[in-house]
């Protein structure tokens, strides 16, 4: 009998605790994994400077993060989605068809996506060019399209290793895999004449599409976990390479050996003049609407983006975050609410 | 067996000597029995090997490298405008106190006449954790007539030279390693020498909540322990009396029909559905549809209380079921009603067979990890939740999630830390096996 009473009291205490929970005090973000470990830095350090709670960050992916986002307005949706690529037209027509009607763009800084490989390998010198032959799922040869017949890093370019190829690629729900079609596949294709060959025998759709296929017979890998799990993948194949953000190497450069593109070494340095040629903007989505429902949220969005945490110098920037150069302007565009389809 | 006359007389047939038979049979034995003992060896090498390698990596997470140094709280930079006013000396971001800190660690190493060739201001801001800054900027507000003033503060090195004084980095290591310096490990060991940096016990990994990825030094368990706490208690106070009560009508009440054995069947496959199927129904159940907040411990105790209430429920059965037809024969034959009889006889001799079985789904629990990834456990979270029933509400971590968000961090350290973690986790679950074993031994009779 104790047991019966003391279970329907147990039910009655949740029942009634559930009603309080509607308002919630904290800012909730999720998304991009390459963004997430910024967004910690800056919530803790938001954390640490006022007395608003601390921000809870979630990760999940750009994409995944951009459609809870959408979801619609109220405390059960997130207040931010961290992307590490811009949000395209399709999801912001999906976010303004859930009433989520102010949409703010903040891009905060660059990040570089690098090539590395174990620290005990041979040296790598690459350009887009030998990336886009040694990974293409097809490639022109005597003017017929064939699967790539490329083993070796050596069939590539004979200037490179007699490696055999084996590349760790971020899957396709992470935004880096998209930089890196964007960046590397379809700019190598270009830069080699492929696209111009494939072009001119399946027509410009087709050709697009080649250019930035994968090749899938185990010499690229998608990898679905983070970078954490391409390092232990290239720790343990002593062929293998992979493709990280510029922070993670940073962080690992004990294990990794980073391999320059188009003689460029990727630093914090030469990602922000623009001369390494593959990096990528990263933002973070707030969602005006949650303005005065959930306390902080538009000062946490501005004391992201302030000088001391995402200008050069900043705890963003010690991490591996390539400083925005027109960080004012995006400052100012905080402060004035600017939403996204207002112009 | 045939008659021994009848079977032709063998030359030499002895007890004492054995035949092909009979060392074909005894050779078949020992074939067996050293499969066994090969099977109970390859079990053991593997948890040794499981278990080296955690605390071989893990058990430096519960030391911590700390720096004592005299530091001025100068009145310039922390109070601009010289009026104590604490709100105006809020508007000083933690940013600026690091001015503070390196001028302090200067000053520390030109007092103690360390020469170190190539020392960078990189590797100076460096040197100290990021949480130094915030300490002393909470200490500063908390007290402003610390301004103007030299105070002795104790702070945590950053993880690159925490990791330097526990061997994990050599000097080699830091040559080649983006995030210190040559210069940076000398300065560590020069000023370890001098008892300036010191390492001691790390109660901050236990009871800190977690922090962010530039300061894995200042990371922590303690909002991960109170999560699984929560949980753990509303998988406590739901799954046992809902397993008891369900068992106790399945077993001593129920008729035995279709209708039961539908009931029975489902229980039994209840609790062979993998776990992220409960957190898929979670995140639908009770976050979409009742609108119950995510990373919140109200939720992941919900999902583990379904989890473990078939375990529950199997368990209490056959402890009921293990109580002899005698008892409740004696109870009803003296008159006590059927209610009666299970609830002062039946119920408490089962008690000690419920309570394992309790624990065991507990500590099943505890390690859960899958269901909480989908219900958004997997969290950043730097805020203790509040006391119950409102904490149970507020965002929280639980222990096998926070190892598996540590894991996922580039930075090394955290890895030191994940594995500390695991060191934790398995202690807690150790003391619930142990609790279990204990009350079995204590409670249990034997007909």
């Amino acid at each position: 009998m104790s047991m019966m009473r003391m279970s329907a009291a147990a039910l009655a205490l949740l029942a009634a605790s559930a009603l309080p929970a509607a308002a919630r005090n904290q800012i909730q973000v999720a998304g991009s994994s390459t963004v997430l470990p910024y967004a910690t830095i800056a919530a803790e350090a938001f954390a640490d400077n006022t007395d608003f709670a601390a921000p809870v960050v979630e990760g999940g992916g750009s994409g995944a993060g951009i459609k809870q986002f959408c979801a619609g307005v109220g405390p059960r949706t997130i207040d931010i989605a961290n992307s590490s690529r811009p949000m395209t037209q399709a999801e912001l027509a999906d976010c303004h068809a859930n009433g989520v009607a102010r949409v703010i763009e903040v891009r905060f800084g660059y990040d570089g996506i690098v090539f590395a490989s174990g620290i005990n390998g041979p040296d790598f010198a690459l350009s887009t060019q030998d990336i886009h032959a040694a990974l293409a799922a097809e490639v022109v040869v005597d003017g017929r399209r064939t699967p790539n017949p490329a083993r070796r890093w050596a069939d590539v370019n004979p200037t490179l290793p007699a490696q055999e190829i084996a590349v760790f690629v971020p899957g396709t729900k992470h935004g880096t895999r998209e930089v890196f079609e964007e960046k590397v596949m379809a700019a190598g294709c270009d830069a080699s004449g492929t696209r111009a060959e494939l072009a001119a025998l399946d027509g410009d759709k087709a050709a697009r599409a080649a250019c930035t296929a994968l090749r899938s017979d185990g010499r690229a890998v998608d990898i679905d976990g983070d970078y954490t799990e391409t390092l232990a993948r290239v720790d343990s194949n002593p062929n293998g390479m992979g493709v990280f953000g510029l922070s993670f190497y940073e962080n690992n450069t004990t294990r990794l050996k980073v391999a320059p593109i188009d003689g460029v070494v990727p630093t914090v340095a030469s990602v922000a003049s623009g001369e390494y040629p593959v990096s990528r903007p990263l933002f973070f989505y707030v969602k005006a609407d949650h303005f005065g429902l959930v306390p902080g949220l538009k000062e946490f969005a501005e004391f992201f983006v302030v000088d001391a945490i995402a200008g050069p110098g900043g705890p963003l920037a010690d991490y591996g975050l390539v400083p925005d150069p027109q960080l004012a302007a995006v400052q100012a565009a905080v402060a004035a609410e600017h939403v996204m389809g207002a112009d | 067996m045939s008659d021994p006359a009848q079977t032709a007389p063998r030359p030499r047939r002895s007890l004492l000597q054995t035949d092909a038979g009979t060392r074909r049979r005894n050779a078949a034995e020992r074939r067996f029995r050293t499969y066994g003992a090969a099977a109970i060896l390859t079990a053991m090498a593997a948890l040794a090997v499981l278990m080296f390698t955690v605390f071989r990596d893990g058990a430096s997470a519960f030391v911590q490298a700390r720096a004592t140094i005299p530091v001025v709280i100068a009145a310039d930079v922390v109070d601009p405008q010289g009026n104590r006013d604490p709100a105006e000396m809020a508007k000083i971001l933690t940013m600026s106190y690091s001015r503070l800190l390196d001028q302090a660690l200067t000053r520390e190493i030109a007092r103690s006449g360390i020469q170190v060739g190539g020392l960078t201001q990189r590797d100076i801001t460096g040197f100290l954790s990021a949480q130094a800054r915030a300490d002393l900027r909470r200490a500063v507000l908390a007290d402003p007539s610390l301004v103007g003033q030299e105070i002795e503060w104790r702070m945590m090195t950053s993880s690159r030279v925490d990791a330097m004084l526990k061997g994990r980095i050599t000097r080699e290591m830091a040559a080649r390693d983006a995030r210190t310096s040559v210069a940076q490990y000398d300065l560590a060991m020069a000023l370890r020498d001098r008892g300036v940096v010191r390492a001691g016990f790390n109660w901050r990994f236990i009871t800190a909540p977690d922090g962010s990825d530039s300061r894995p030094e200042a990371a922590g368990l303690g909002v991960a322990i109170l999560g699984s706490f929560y949980m753990m208690l509303i998988v406590l106070v739901l799954a046992l009396p809902i397993g008891v009560a369900a068992s106790i009508w399945l077993e001593e009440f129920a008729p035995k029909n279709r209708l039961t054995d539908v009931i029975e069947v489902n229980i039994s496959n209840l609790a062979a559905v993998p776990s992220i199927v409960f957190g898929i129904l979670g995140l639908a159940a009770f976050i979409n549809f009742v609108g119950l907040p995510r990373s919140a411990p109200i939720v992941g105790g919900l999902v583990l209380t379904l989890m473990t209430l078939p375990t529950i429920i199997i368990s209490t059965r056959a402890a009921l079921k293990a109580v002899p037809p005698s008892i409740r024969d004696a109870a009803l034959g003296v008159g006590a009603s059927r209610m009666q009889t299970v609830f002062h006889h039946v119920l408490p001799l089962a008690m000690p067979g419920v309570l394992t079985g309790t624990i065991l789904g507990l500590a099943q629990a505890l390690g859960e990890t899958a269901p909480l990834m989908l219900i958004g456990m997997v969290a950043f979270v730097t805020t203790y939740p509040s006391a119950p029933p409102q904490g149970l509400f507020d965002p929280a971590s639980a222990l096998p999630v926070q190892i598996y968000n540590w894991t996922q961090r580039a930075d090394p350290a955290f890895f030191e830390r994940a594995s500390g973690a695991i060191i934790v986790l398995l202690a807690f679950l150790l003391a619930m096996n142990l609790i279990a074993i204990w009350l079995r031994r204590k409670f249990e009779r034997r007909w």
